[in-house]
């Protein structure tokens, strides 16, 4: 029981970590207004951008170095991830269209590139590796995640695990604490407001629209080259931790650091039909999976009806969410 | 010696939303050290004026020059470097920030950025001007006037010196009026230009040095204010003299409409906000209900017309004029209600929030009222098209087309479009709450004409106004509501504005004349 709670905590938290990214992206581009359901699209946009890259890198080079890997590998998935972004921001902002028509596309097209230029890379076989870039991208560290138990529930995962943990307490500060991050929760509460008061409100949703791309799309790369094993075959799961990922923006009630322990517990909650069995003793039925599977979003409905009944606004998402801003528009 | 400076000059400013010409040719100039009142009539373009001023809109033709400099105005943030504030007249504030941080939005790109410099630098501006403001307070727990409070303080802690505030009295009580003014005074010694917009003419002949006037649209010419007065002023704005006298026939064999006993409405903090009415309603007369805003007007007319619930024994007793029994309407629904006859003609405080869909157009708002008649499953279009043509004509609505969405339209020219759906469903019994606000004068008495008219076809009106003097001219009767209670129903012709006023503001004891 006990080294099965090990190997669950060890299961959850790479999980966690990929929907953290996504939810993180999230929060930033929807405090701009904008609400972004391209986010499975955009994290294989930046996964197969990553992989690619890093693919090429370690094939191509004859001497391939695990440093330019991972920055080759992490350039590529952010320009690629802010190309999505980007296309959503001209849309939506620049022409008005529909935020959610925009997102649902976006999701489709994210997939569809993705698979598509895939078919190149896997050429025929059924599965295409990078296990130079994995290597790089899952290396623990190096005395510390030998330290028993402890060292291996907190120190046995990639850099990439951790930085998630540094950019959700970095993305809380510059909420509360930063000129600039005032301005944006301004923008996605009140566009007229922050236009008034002199705020570029086109400048700062595109902004928070693609850097916050960008993070989502490091969840992609994160799926690929570490949780994944640095794989391109069997990445259909990541549409489904994109939407998980959303549903954690709302678990969070739009503040990074819940994103931190929301994201862990949906990874122990998604996660739990494997360990439950020997856990509890008992035996759950295969079909009992995809119900437990559900737990996650069971638990973010349960915070829906709980946030709505407390009606605080602080707990609302920002009031502009999903509405274009005109400044003429009366 | 030399003129004093202006602060900003507008030259031949035009600009046109869609086919609707808002301001035409405009050529103004406020200077420092100078309170300029801009007044019109609404629809007029005074708010548009401004707001090009001020980079929200930004003009289709015409220069607009600050210190004798032409300047380009492209966004806020121009005007705001340029030292123009603007005090808009729906408050620009984010709801879910305290007031220090809606001051910090408007900080100085090169000031540091530190909440609580800001938050003791904006104390220092409140004790300065005597303002009763929270600065940790979030806004949405803000009272009206507070929001307003901190607009100013946010506009005086940029450092502004050209000032413009839209209707800044409008949700304000007396006493705070007063206050404001004397703030407005204490920054004209300070030499800033200030621009005042607003509709009491009193309040423009109080506060300011000199008025500009424009009308539908065009910039009429301007006049010192010493040299003002009253009738001078609606002249101008309206172009020509308009006959103060409302029409009041005698009504003829009034009828018992409803009979409304012990009506008493819980508000959501468990106080009464309406508190045991006892009144009846006659056809053929207009009963005018006075009170300072509110004092239960909303909650009175939302219970007759099924929209609030009425505390246990209240009695609702509606005599329809084909029957001699009467029904009771408390526990029927707001559907039922408005079958029987009665309508409510409710103008919220905003016009688009309950009467209208702001995205539709008039054909399809008229519709909504109409959508459930007939047996077929496609609705008449034709009809609802008909009765908007007639409401666009008869009562002057300024749109493009009557598909443009209500929205785009001006406030005056919504609520014309609200005002007159009513009117033309026939009522039995209609109710009508604040139907002339924000309307210019002519508008105003179209509206008194239409209520006559339905008066003298026997229908019973409730008038909810904010007028006396309208009123005391209107209503053949005038119940008074005060803290929840009717204090009072005076005879329209023989009551005095003192005696409604003194009514409204304190209870009488032996109440029920």
């Amino acid at each position: 029981m006990h080294s099965s709670l090990i190997a669950w905590i060890l299961r959850a938290v790479p999980f966690g970590t990929i929907i953290m990214y996504g939810a993180l992206g999230e929060i930033l581009t929807e405090k701009s207004g904008n609400l972004n359901l391209g986010v499975p699209g955009i994290m294989y946009l930046g996964g197969f951008a990553g992989f690619a890259s890093a693919y090429y890198y370690e094939t191509l080079s004859a001497s391939p170095n695990a440093f330019v890997c991972i920055v080759v590998a992490l350039v590529c998935a952010v320009l690629a991830s802010m190309a999505g972004g980007l296309i959503y921001s001209f849309l939506t902002i620049t022409l008005r269209a529909n935020q959610n028509v925009t997102g649902l596309a976006l999701t489709t097209f994210g997939m569809g590139v993705a698979n598509f230029f895939g078919v190149f890379i896997l050429n025929g076989s059924s599965y295409a590796a990078a296990p130079l870039a994995n290597k790089a991208f899952a290396a623990q560290m190096p005395v510390l995640s030998k330290l028993g138990d402890a060292g291996k529930i907190l120190f046995s995962y990639g850099f990439l695990a951790y930085a998630a943990l540094l950019l959700a307490v970095v993305l809380h500060w510059f909420f509360t604490r930063t000129r600039v991050g005032l301005n944006l929760r301004a923008v996605g509460e009140n566009p007229a407001t922050a236009d008034a008061a002199g705020i570029n409100v086109t400048l700062y949703k595109y902004a928070a629209t693609c850097v916050g791309a960008a993070i989502c799309g490091l969840g992609g790369l994160y799926y690929v080259l570490d949780y994944n094993q640095g794989i391109w075959a069997t990445t259909d799961q990541i549409e489904a931790l994109g939407w998980l990922a959303v549903a954690l923006v709302i678990f969070t009630t739009w503040k990074p650091l819940n994103a931190i322990w929301g994201a862990y517990l949906f990874g122990m909650l998604y996660w739990l039909y494997q360990f439950l069995p020997s856990l509890l003793g008992i035996t759950v039925s295969s079909a009992m999976t995809d119900l437990i599977q559900m737990l996650p979003y069971v638990v973010t409905i349960g915070v829906l009806i709980v946030v709505s009944l407390r009606k605080k606004k602080e707990n609302q998402p920002p009031a502009h969410l999903g509405l274009a801003y005109f400044r003429e528009e009366r | 010696m030399a003129q004093p400076q202006n602060a900003i000059r507008l030259e031949r400013v035009t600009k046109t939303f869609g086919e609707v010409v808002a301001n035409k040719d405009v050529s103004l100039n406020v200077r420092r050290g100078e309170i300029l009142a801009l007044l019109g009539e609404n629809g007029s373009g005074k708010t548009t004026l401004m707001n090009m001023i001020a980079g929200i809109y930004y003009p289709d033709g015409g220069q607009i020059y600050v210190d004798d400099q032409p300047v380009d105005i492209r966004s806020p943030r121009d005007a705001l470097g340029l030292g123009i504030g603007m005090i808009h007249q729906h408050f620009k504030l984010v709801d879910v920030f305290t007031a220090t941080e809606n001051i910090a939005l408007s900080m100085d790109k090169g000031e540091k950025f530190d909440l609580r410099k800001v938050h003791d630098k904006a104390r220092a501006i409140c004790e300065k001007y005597q303002f009763a403001l929270d600065l940790d307070q979030k806004v949405y727990e803000m009272s009206v006037s507070q929001k307003q409070t901190l607009e100013i303080v946010k506009v005086l802690y940029r450092g502004a010196d050209i000032l413009i505030l839209d209707e800044p009295t409008a949700v304000l009580t007396p006493q705070e009026t007063e206050r404001l003014f004397a703030v407005i005074r204490n920054m004209k010694a300070d030499g800033k230009a200030v621009i005042i917009i607003t509709h009491k003419l009193h309040e423009v002949l109080s506060i300011s040095d000199r008025v500009a006037i424009l009308r539908k649209g065009e910039y009429v010419g301007d006049i010192a204010t010493k040299n003002a007065t009253e009738s001078i002023l609606t002249e101008m704005m309206v172009g020509e003299k308009v006959v103060l006298n409302i029409d009041r026939p005698v009504p003829e064999n009034p009828v018992r409409r409803l009979a409304i006993r012990n009506l008493t409405v819980v508000g959501p903090e468990g106080n009464h906000v309406l508190d045991n009415a006892d009144f009846d309603v006659f056809g053929g007369e207009i009963l005018g209900i006075a009170g300072i805003s509110g004092n239960g007007q909303k909650e009175l007319l939302e219970a007759i017309a099924g929209l609030q619930t009425a505390a246990p024994g209240a009695k609702i007793e509606f005599f329809p004029p084909d029957s001699d029994t009467p029904v009771e309407l408390v526990g029927k629904s707001p559907k039922a209600i408005r079958e029987a006859g009665i309508h409510l003609s409710f103008v919220p405080e905003d016009r688009l929030g309950m009467g209208l869909v702001g995205s539709m157009g008039m054909t399809d708002n008229m519709m909504l009222k109409s959508y459930g008649k007939g047996v077929s499953p496609i609705v008449d279009r034709k009809a609802p098209h008909d009765l908007a043509e007639e409401i666009r004509e008869e009562l002057g609505v300024v749109t493009p087309s009557l598909n443009t969405p209500v929205s785009r339209l001006s406030g005056g020219n919504v609520q014309k479009v609200l005002v007159g759906r009513e009117l033309a469903a026939d009522p039995i019994v209609l109710m009508t709450a604040y139907a002339v606000r924000g309307l210019d004068i002519n508008t105003s008495y179209t509206i008194y004409r239409l209520l006559n008219e339905q008066k003298k076809k026997g229908v019973a009106v409730i008038y909810v106004g904010e007028d006396l003097d309208v009123l005391l001219e209107l209503c053949d009767r005038i119940l008074i509501l005060c803290g929840g209670r009717v204090n009072g129903i005076l005879d329209g012709r023989s009551a005095t504005k003192e005696e409604v006023g003194l009514r409204m503001t304190n209870l009488v004891k032996e109440a029920g004349v």
